[in-house]
C-alpha cells in the first residue's frame, strides 16, 4: 500500500508511458528526418550501355559528368560535397563494363543507394543475357512466377501460410509480457523484503502475522500494484501514441518492428487475391480461442509470477543489502531468457518438438514457452499435449 | 489460573548450538516479570518462542492455561529489541496498518491512536514520515503500536534503549499504569536499576539455562548475608570495636573521636538481631542499624559468576 502511494511509483506510473511514446515518436521522427535527406550522385558514364538508366527520384538525384577524367571527377565530387561518384568505364562487353564499374564515396556507402545501383546493373545484365539466349522478357517474366503449395489440416480447414507466425507472435507477445512483469515486479518483492530487514520492522510484523502470510501478502500486493501500473501504461501509452502520431503526422506502419511487442515476426507475403486472403487471415486470427488463450495467460501468469517472486523474496531474505543481490539475480533471469530464446528459435517452428515439450515441463520456463505454443496448438481440435499439460506444468 | 504464561522444559537448538536448554518459567498474571541474563543467554530466543516466531524443539508453552495457539498473537504485544518502522511511511498510516494487523478494526484503531497520541502530545506527528522523526520519537510510536491492541501480555525487550532519561521515565510510568490496568508484562533487559524499580518477579538466564527465578523480594531475602550497617554514638569506640570483633566479623569501621561516632559493618551468624541490638544499645546510643540488601545488580553478577550456587 505504501508502495502505491509512494511518489516515485506514482510519477513512474504516469511518466513511463510518456517516455515510452516519446522514445518511439522520436525514433520515428528521426528516421523520417534522416530519410528526407536528398542524396546527389554524380555519374561519370563513358559507356553506351547505361545511357539513361539513372533517373532522379524523390530521394536521390543523379548528375551526369561528361568528358572529364576519373581523377578530376573524384576531386570535384569531393569538393562539391556530393554523396558519391559512379564510374562506368567504356568497354565493348557489358559484363566487362559492369565488372569494372566503381562507386566512390567519402565513407561507407548507404545500403539503400547501393541496392538501387546494383538493381540497375542486374536488370541490364539480365536483359543482355536473355537476349543472348534468345528469350524475350515477357517469356522470362512468365517463367519467374512463384508457386506456393496449398495446405490444409486433416479436418479440411484451409491453412494459411504465415498464420502460424502471427499466432506465434501473439503467443510470444504474451510470453514476453510475463517475462517483463516478472523481472520488474519480482525485483519489487525482493527490495521490499530487504527494506523490511534493514528497517528492522520485520520482527514487529512477524509477531503479528505468519511469515507465509507476510510473503503471500507481499507478492499479491506487489502484483496487484504492478497490474494496475501495467494497465495504466498500456492504456495511456496507446492513447498517447495515437495522439502523438496525429500531431507529428507519422505513419505508424512506417515504423519497423520496435513498434509493438512481438511484431517482429514476419507478416505473410502479399498474394494475388489479397483481399480474400486478408479475410482468411482475419478469420483465422478470429478463430484463435481468445478466451481460452487469455485464461491460460492469466493462469500461467499467476503461477509463473508466484514461482519467480518467491525466488526473488528468498534472495531478498538471503542478502543483507541490495548490492549483494546482483550475483543471485542472474540465475533467475537465465531461465527466463532461455525460455524466450528457445521460444523464438525453436518452439515457433515446431510447437510439438521435444525441445518445446521439455521446456514446457520445466517449471521455470513453462509459463513463457507454453504461451508461445498455445495459440498455434489451440486452433486444432485435437492437440496431443495441450489437454493435460496446463494442469501439470506449474 | 494464576499464571498468564508457563513454559515447560523449553529447549531450542540452532544446529549444534543450544540456545535454550530445558527452560521452565511461570509468569504470574498481572505482574512485571524481569527476564534477565547476559548477552547471548537466550532471552530473545525465549521471547521469540513466546511470540511464535520460532518454535521450540521440545517443551511446551502455555498461555492463559492452554497450549499456545496462533490466535494468541492478538493477545500478546511485543516490542522487539531489534525494532524499526517503515521509514518512508507516514506515522499515522503506519500505526493504523500495524494495529489492523493485530486485529483491530480501522475505526477502533483510529480512536485508540488518537487517545495515545494525545496522551504523549504527539498529535501533530500523524502525517510525518518516520524518517523525519528522531530515534526517540520513533520509539514512542513503536511503544504505542505495541500496546494499542490492549493485549493481556506485553513483552518489552530493552524498552528504554534509545530514550533519554525524561522519555524513559514517561515510558516507565506508562508501563506501571498498564500493569495497574491488569496487564501482565515480561521485561527483558540488562539494565538492573530498571529491574529494581519495576519488576516483582525475575528469572535469570545464563548460558541457555535458567539459573534463578522467583519473586524479587524473596530472592533478595535469600541473597542477603545478615550484614548490617551500624552507627553508634559511644565513648571509646576503639575498645567497643575490639570487644565486638572478638565475637563478630567486623569490617570497614571508622571512629570519629570528636563526634564520638562509630560506624562499622557487622556480619551476624543468623538474622536474629535482638541480642546484638540489646548489647549495642547498652553501650551507647544506636543511630543506625540497617540491613544491607543486595541489589539486583549484585545478585546478577554474583549468580552469573558462580553459576548454579543458588537453589
Amino acid at each position: 500500500m505504501a508502495k502505491v502511494r509512494n511518489k516515485s511509483f506514482v510519477i513512474m506510473t504516469f511518466l513511463s508511458p510518456i517516455l515510452m511514446v516519446g522514445m518511439i515518436v522520436l525514433i520515428a521522427f528521426l528516421t523520417k528526418v534522416n530519410d528526407n535527406e536528398r542524396r546527389v550522385i554524380v555519374v561519370l558514364n563513358e559507356s553506351d550501355y547505361f545511357s539513361n538508366d539513372f533517373n532522379s527520384t524523390e530521394r536521390t538525384s543523379y548528375i551526369n559528368f561528361e568528358d572529364i577524367s576519373l581523377e578530376a571527377a573524384k576531386d570535384s565530387v569531393a569538393s562539391l560535397g556530393y554523396s558519391g561518384l559512379l564510374y562506368i568505364p567504356d568497354e565493348k562487353d557489358l559484363e566487362k563494363v559492369a565488372g569494372r564499374s566503381f562507386f566512390y564515396t567519402k565513407d561507407a556507402p548507404n545500403t539503400g543507394v547501393l541496392d538501387n545501383l546494383e538493381d540497375t546493373f542486374r536488370d541490364r545484365l539480365r536483359q543482355r543475357r536473355l537476349q543472348e539466349l534468345g528469350v524475350s522478357e515477357k517469356e522470362f517474366a512468365s517463367m519467374d512466377k512463384s508457386f506456393e503449395i496449398n495446405t490444409a489440416t486433416f479436418e479440411g480447414e484451409q491453412n494459411l501460410k504465415g498464420i502460424n507466425e502471427i499466432k506465434a507472435a501473439i503467443g510470444g507477445g504474451f510470453g514476453y509480457l510475463i517475462m517483463m512483469f516478472i523481472i520488474i515486479y519480482g525485483g519489487f518483492v525482493m527490495r521490499s523484503v530487504i527494506e523490511e530487514k534493514t528497517s528492522r520492522i520485520i520482527e514487529v510484523i512477524i509477531s503479528s502475522v505468519k511469515p507465509f502470510q507476510l510473503m503471500l501478502g507481499k507478492i499479491i500486493g506487489t502484483s496487484l500494484a504492478g497490474i494496475t501500473q501495467f494497465a495504466i501504461w498500456i492504456v495511456s501509452a496507446g492513447v498517447l501514441m495515437i495522439v502523438a502520431f496525429a500531431i507529428f503526422d507519422i505513419d505508424p506502419s512506417g515504423i519497423s518492428p520496435s513498434g509493438g511487442v512481438g511484431s517482429g515476426i514476419g507478416v505473410a507475403p502479399p498474394m494475388p487475391d489479397a483481399n480474400q486472403t486478408l479475410n482468411l487471415y482475419a478469420q483465422e486470427i478470429f478463430k484463435i480461442p481468445w478466451l481460452m488463450l487469455i485464461t491460460f495467460f492469466i493462469i500461467y501468469f499467476i503461477l509463473g509470477y508466484l514461482i519467480y517472486s518467491s525466488i526473488y523474496a528468498a534472495i531478498g531474505a538471503a542478502v543483507d543489502n541490495e548490492t549483494d543481490t546482483q550475483q543471485f539475480i542472474f540465475p533467475i533471469i537465465l531461465p527466463l531468457m532461455l525460455a524466450i530464446y528457445v521460444g523464438f528459435f525453436s518452439v515457433f517452428n515446431n510447437p510439438h518438438g521435444p525441445i518445446a515439450v521439455g521446456f514446457s515441463l520445466f517449471p521455470l520456463t513453462s509459463p513463457i514457452v507454453m504461451l508461445m505454443r498455445l495459440p498455434g496448438v489451440l486452433v486444432k481440435t485435437v492437440y496431443p499435449f495441450g489437454n493435460w499439460r496446463p494442469l501439470f506444468c506449474c | 489460573m494464576n499464571n498468564i504464561l508457563v513454559t515447560n522444559g523449553v529447549t531450542k537448538r540452532f544446529g549444534n548450538y543450544t540456545a535454550l536448554n530445558n527452560v521452565s518459567l511461570e509468569i504470574p498474571r498481572n505482574s512485571i516479570y524481569g527476564l534477565l541474563g547476559p548477552n547471548g543467554a537466550g532471552k530473545t530466543t525465549l521471547i521469540r518462542i513466546i511470540n511464535q516466531i520460532t518454535f521450540p524443539d521440545s517443551g511446551t508453552v502455555f498461555f492463559d492455561g492452554e497450549p499456545l495457539r496462533p490466535n494468541d498473537i492478538s493477545n500478546i504485544g511485543y516490542l522487539p529489541e531489534e525494532r524499526g518502522l517503515y521509514k518512508s511511511m507516514k506515522v499515522g498510516e503506519q500505526a493504523l496498518y500495524l494495529a489492523q494487523l493485530k486485529g483491530l478494526s480501522k475505526i477502533e484503531a483510529k480512536k485508540r491512536l488518537k487517545f495515545w497520541f494525545d496522551r504523549f502530545e504527539i498529535g501533530d506527528w500523524w502525517n510525518k514520515k518516520i524518517q523525519e522523526l528522531s530515534k526517540g520519537m520513533a520509539q514512542k510510536i513503536q511503544f504505542i503500536v505495541t500496546v494499542l491492541h490492549e493485549p493481556k501480555l506485553l513483552i518489552f525487550d530493552e524498552p528504554f534503549s534509545g530514550f533519554d532519561p525524561i522519555n524513559a521515565n514517561i515510558i516507565k510510568d506508562e508501563i506501571l499504569k498498564l500493569k495497574d490496568q491488569g496487564t501482565s508484562i515480561i521485561f527483558s533487559t540488562h539494565r538492573m536499576e530498571s529491574v529494581e524499580e519495576l519488576c516483582e518477579y525475575i528469572a535469570l538466564l545464563h548460558q541457555s539455562e535458567k539459573i534463578l527465578d522467583g519473586k524479587l523480594s524473596d530472592i533478595k531475602k535469600a541473597y542477603k548475608n545478615n550484614i548490617f550497617k551500624v552507627g553508634l554514638e559511644v565513648e571509646q569506640g576503639e575498645i567497643l570495636l575490639k570487644e565486638l570483633s572478638d565475637t563478630f566479623e567486623i569490617s570497614s569501621s571508622t571512629y570519629t573521636a570528636n563526634e564520638r561516632q562509630l560506624d562499622f559493618t557487622l556480619q551476624l551468624p543468623n538474622n536474629d538481631t535482638r541480642n546484638v541490638l540489646q548489647y549495642l544499645s547498652s553501650k551507647g546510643n544506636v543511630n543506625q542499624f540497617l540491613e544491607t540488601v543486595p541489589s539486583a545488580n549484585e545478585i546478577f553478577i554474583r549468580t552469573v559468576k558462580n553459576k548454579g550456587t543458588y537453589e
